[in-house]
């Protein structure tokens, strides 16, 4: 018999309608590199958790929902960071894809395992890409780390041609400007097949869980994103000038 | 007759075919919504004098009751709201939202309601009513056994139609349209010479069909006081919609039914509208009035009940159910320009809990149709969604919704409503050697009490099936008298001139608590449930020792109990017969009683305390369902319907906005995907809110700022405002389905 990988699973959501196109099953991962100042999910860092499944009883249980998924719909594999079970998530992709299943990877694009990376996207029907900031110094102080494995990852998803849809997280107070949405519409160009660039506002929502788990908040005193002032962000970056 | 001559098809016209004449005559339409039209001047004065009615009953809870009259199908002065406004005509008294009392199924019933708003019937209709006439209400209590009256004291078996109309039948209104009274009468009168062979069934039937005979005649008589003869067949839009209105209007004057539906007619008047609409002589405008005018009667619908009734079923609900869509084979829909017209209507004169539109669902419909019905869904949160693919290979294509979910061939069957048991106490019953958790109370003999600390599945079971079987002798017995006394003292003769003379007829059992009674059972495998016991000895607490799999999340290990359980009820009901011949079936349906069944159910081994709610229908239990809303789904949508719940599996569903898509467009594509996926697994029904939460509690807070919201609730549409306070926040508990 056939040996699956295990891994660590944060929760699975059977209706997400939000994280990819149609209705998709969420598996949330967990584990995850970075930091992120705003993250509203901080149960998802540590690598490990007491829900370890196979990749088969993952891949059974989103079988399980065909006859919502088959028409436009699939999988999406978020987290936490999906990459940073690198092999674990190959194994999925490929049963996934042999399944039929239409897969979406939503990620930071760090976390990787370079060697399962370039299969990993092949296996992979849309890119969710969570962009952080745009440079270095912005990107160190929002996740605490590097920008270079996403620099790496970027050119592996233009070279593999992945379709792509871009996330950015606006924070009040850090990038809910206009000059950063303009620096923002430049660098999205440096990308291949861009489907569609979405902001989100930042919330307090996750603030709960950080009490809950003894973790310091690092935005206290920062409001929800006002919904108005990110619409117009939104029509400066989607302008066609 | 002439009045045919621009119709196709021979069939219907030698024999009451009205399924025939549709299938001959109508169009399918697979196009969009933009012929649609909006309120005309008229109907915007009809509906404007309405409004205000409607505000002033509002406050006190009744507008009007007459009670110098009793019911009766020809018994009342013709009534208009704006006469020369008012293009379909006929109200239930003379006056808009006057109530009628109805005192055949019971005099007390009657009396207790106009006490609760104010009013006295006329002594001497009192005098005379009791000295002459018994009641449903006195022959049911004539002949219940210590038994039974023991279980409905206990709230073993509850909502019983024992005093008051039993509702549930549909009559073929239609056929009033298409055939006209005489003709119907002289079928009848056909039917009436060949039951010859004299016994006790026959000597019932004759009598029965004479009664029909004469409610027909009277409906002539009813109708010509609004200046219209219906012996004849109608011969236009206007007419086969008034028509029809007419013969539903004698069922509500004669009956007081809890539940009186009004069939599947969109694609009968849609034949006529597109008719007149050819020759020249309707516009798109004028067809619209017409419906929207139907709609406003529907609106107005009013019974007098007492305060009691309206805890069990909150918010004053008819169930005028008018089913929508569906399919005509595997390749028409019976989709047409009228079934956008109807949903139109929440457009022109704004969201309403009346009329019940339920759209018979397929994933065939056309897509254009799928999107303008959720569309409409999410706006006015008033559509309940069955599942049509199910329910047509049981039922034909011709058949409707009544009341919630129950499915009956029009004008082929009929159904004998039997409310429901209360299945979390017979979990009780077999924990407490057959005593009421609740009064101390033997209800059941001969089960053993158990007595350990901690519960056993094999011990529990072989009590549980016990309790089950005793439970549904005295439910079968129960419903079998009442039955036999409605038909016997409050026969529904205008209703019943609509069918053929020898219906047949479902007896429709109910089953309240599924997921507190699969959860317990499931918490006694996996959870170790220990039990604590007050001073009588009866459970009145239970601890949990480890997690346990919840009906809700689509987990085989405790759906598999669900699924057995309700099996196991209905092969306890199968054993027995029937009164009348009726077919036993079997609905997951609660309506708002939930909140009353828990208010009087102890504790329960799934951890749920004493006096909390019942999940609604085939709900999940409140906050159960933690994997998402497709594993919730799920897990509904493995209660077998076909050869077991085919009296109906209400489930209701609601979704924030945000967490169905981030836009109108995308949440209508995505409401059509789960709806078509969910109905592909093998569900039956779904009501759909598309809601905040927030919004709810700040309308339970603030009633005066949300003066319209409608919600659904189990199997029926009801103005928020409407609900006691502990309905309000038992539907705010429900589980919302937001986004991760």
């Amino acid at each position: 018999m056939k040996k699956f990988k295990e891994g660590f699973i944060n929760s699975i959501e059977t209706m997400g309608l939000v994280d990819g196109p149609g209705i998709r099953i969420v598996i949330f991962m967990q584990g995850c590199p970075l930091r992120c100042i705003f993250c509203h999910n901080p149960e998802t860092w540590k690598n490990t958790s007491s829900n370890k499944m196979t990749s088969k009883e993952i891949v059974d249980e989103i079988r399980k929902y065909r006859p919502y998924i088959e028409m436009g719909g699939g999988v999406t594999f978020s987290g936490g960071e999906p990459l940073f079970q690198s092999e674990f998530l190959l194994e999925m992709l490929k049963m996934c894809k042999k399944a039929g299943i239409h897969t979406c990877l939503d990620t930071s694009g760090t976390g990787y395992d370079k060697k399962y990376l370039d299969e990993i996207l092949k296996y992979t029907d849309l890119v969710i890409l969570d962009i952080k900031a745009i440079e270095q110094e912005n990107y160190k102080k929002i996740t605490g780390n590097d920008m270079e494995m996403f620099d790496y990852f970027k050119e592996r998803v233009s070279v593999n041609n992945n379709k792509l849809w871009l996330r950015q997280v606006i924070i009040p107070t850090i990038n809910d400007n206009k000059e950063y949405i303009l620096k923002l519409k430049e660098y999205v160009k440096s990308f291949n097949n861009v489907e569609k660039v979405e902001l989100l506002g930042y919330h307090t929502m996750g603030i709960e869980k950080y009490k809950k788990l003894k973790i310091k908040y690092r935005l206290d005193g920062i409001d929800d994103m006002d919904k108005e002032k990110l619409n117009k962000l939104s029509e400066i970056l989607n302008s066609k000038n | 007759m002439q009045e045919w001559e621009d119709f196709k098809g021979t069939k219907w016209k030698n024999n009451i075919d009205v399924e025939n004449f549709i299938e001959s005559n109508y169009k399918e339409y697979t196009d969009d919504d933009k012929f649609l039209t909006g309120i005309s001047k008229k109907t915007s004065k009809v509906w404007g004098k309405c409004k205000k009615l409607l505000a002033r009953e509002a406050i006190s809870g009744v507008l009007d009751v007459e009670t110098f009259i009793m019911s009766g199908i020809d018994n009342f002065e013709v009534g208009y709201i704006d006469r020369s406004s008012e293009v379909i005509v006929g109200l239930q008294t003379d006056a808009p939202l006057k109530r009628i009392v109805n005192p055949y199924g019971g005099l007390r019933m009657v009396n207790k309601s106009l006490e609760a708003y104010g009013y006295h019937l006329d002594k001497e209709l009192e005098t005379r009513f009791k000295e002459f006439r018994k009641t449903h209400n006195d022959g049911v209590f004539d002949a219940y056994t210590k038994e039974i009256k023991l279980a409905r004291h206990n709230h073993l078996i509850t909502g019983l139609p024992d005093a008051y109309g039993r509702g549930r039948i549909i009559g073929d209104y239609r056929r009033l349209a298409l055939y006209g009274a005489d003709f119907l009468i002289e079928s009848k009168k056909n039917d009436l010479e060949k039951i010859t062979d004299i016994n006790e069934d026959t000597i019932r039937l004759r009598e029965e069909v004479s009664e029909q005979i004469k409610a027909l005649d009277l409906i002539k008589k009813m109708a010509l006081r609004y200046g219209f003869d219906v012996s004849k067949p109608a011969k236009s839009a206007r007419e086969a919609i008034q028509w029809t209105y007419f013969a539903y209007l004698a069922a509500i004057k004669q009956n007081n039914g809890a539940a009186t539906s009004i069939g599947r007619n969109t694609p009968f008047f849609d034949i006529y509208i597109e008719k007149d609409i050819e020759k020249g002589i309707l516009t798109e405008e004028e067809a619209q009035e017409l419906i929207d005018q139907y709609v406003i009667k529907l609106r107005l619908v009013r019974h007098l009940r007492t305060p009691e009734y309206n805890e069990l079923f909150a918010g004053d609900p008819t169930w005028v159910t008018e089913s929508i869509g569906g399919m005509l084979d595997d390749d028409r829909s019976l989709v047409t320009k009228t079934s956008f017209r109807i949903l139109n209507t929440l457009n022109n004169i704004g969201e309403s809990a009346e009329p019940n539109l339920t759209i018979l669902w397929s994933k065939k419909l056309p897509e254009n149709f799928k999107k303008f019905a959720t569309n409409m869904s999410i706006k006015t949160h008033t559509l309940q969604f069955e599942n049509d693919d199910l329910m047509r290979p049981i039922y034909g294509n011709d058949y409707a919704i009544s009341c919630c979910v129950s499915a009956l061939k029009l004008g082929y069957q009929t159904q004998f409503f039997g409310a429901r048991i209360n299945f979390v106490k017979v979990l009780l019953y077999a924990l407490n050697g057959g005593r009421d958790e609740m009064t101390g109370d033997l209800v059941i003999d001969g089960i053993e009490p158990i007595e350990g600390e901690y519960l056993d599945v094999e011990e529990v079971l072989k009590r549980f099936d016990k309790v089950l079987a005793k439970t549904a002798k005295i439910y079968v017995d129960a419903l079998n008298i009442i039955h036999y006394m409605h038909d016997k003292y409050a026969y529904e003769s205008s209703q019943m001139a609509f069918l053929n003379t020898n219906p047949e007829y479902l007896m429709a059992f109910g089953l309240a608590g599924i997921s507190i009674v699969a959860d317990s059972f499931s918490a006694i495998q996996f959870g170790h449930v220990r039990v604590k016991r007050d001073e009588r000895g009866l459970t009145n607490a239970f601890d949990i020792e480890f997690d346990y799999p919840r009906y809700g999340n689509n987990d085989d290990r405790v759906d598999a109990v669900a699924k057995n359980l309700v099996k196991r009820v209905y092969r306890e009901l199968k054993k027995y017969p029937l009164y009348k011949g009726a077919i036993p079936t079997l609905s997951l349906l609660t309506i708002t009683s939930n909140v009353v069944y828990g208010k009087h159910t102890g504790a329960t081994p799934d951890g749920r305390k004493s006096g909390v709610p019942f999940s609604p229908g085939a709900n999940p239990t409140q906050g159960a369902d933690t994997n998402g809303a497709l594993a919730s789904l799920s897990s509904v949508a493995k209660i077998p319907y076909k050869d077991c719940c085919q009296d109906g599996i209400s489930n209701t569903f609601s979704i924030t906005p945000n967490a169905l898509g981030s836009d109108n467009e995308t949440r209508v594509t995505n409401l059509v995907k789960i709806l078509d996926g969910y109905f592909t697994s093998g569900a039956h029904h779904l009501n759909v809110n598309v809601l905040d939460k927030n919004l709810l509690v700040d309308a339970m807070n603030n009633p005066n700022k949300y003066p319209n919201l409608t919600i659904r609730v189990s199997g029926y549409a009801v103005n928020f405002n409407k609900l006691t306070r502990e309905q309000k926040e038992e539907v705010i508990s429900r589980t919302f389905h937001e986004k991760v």
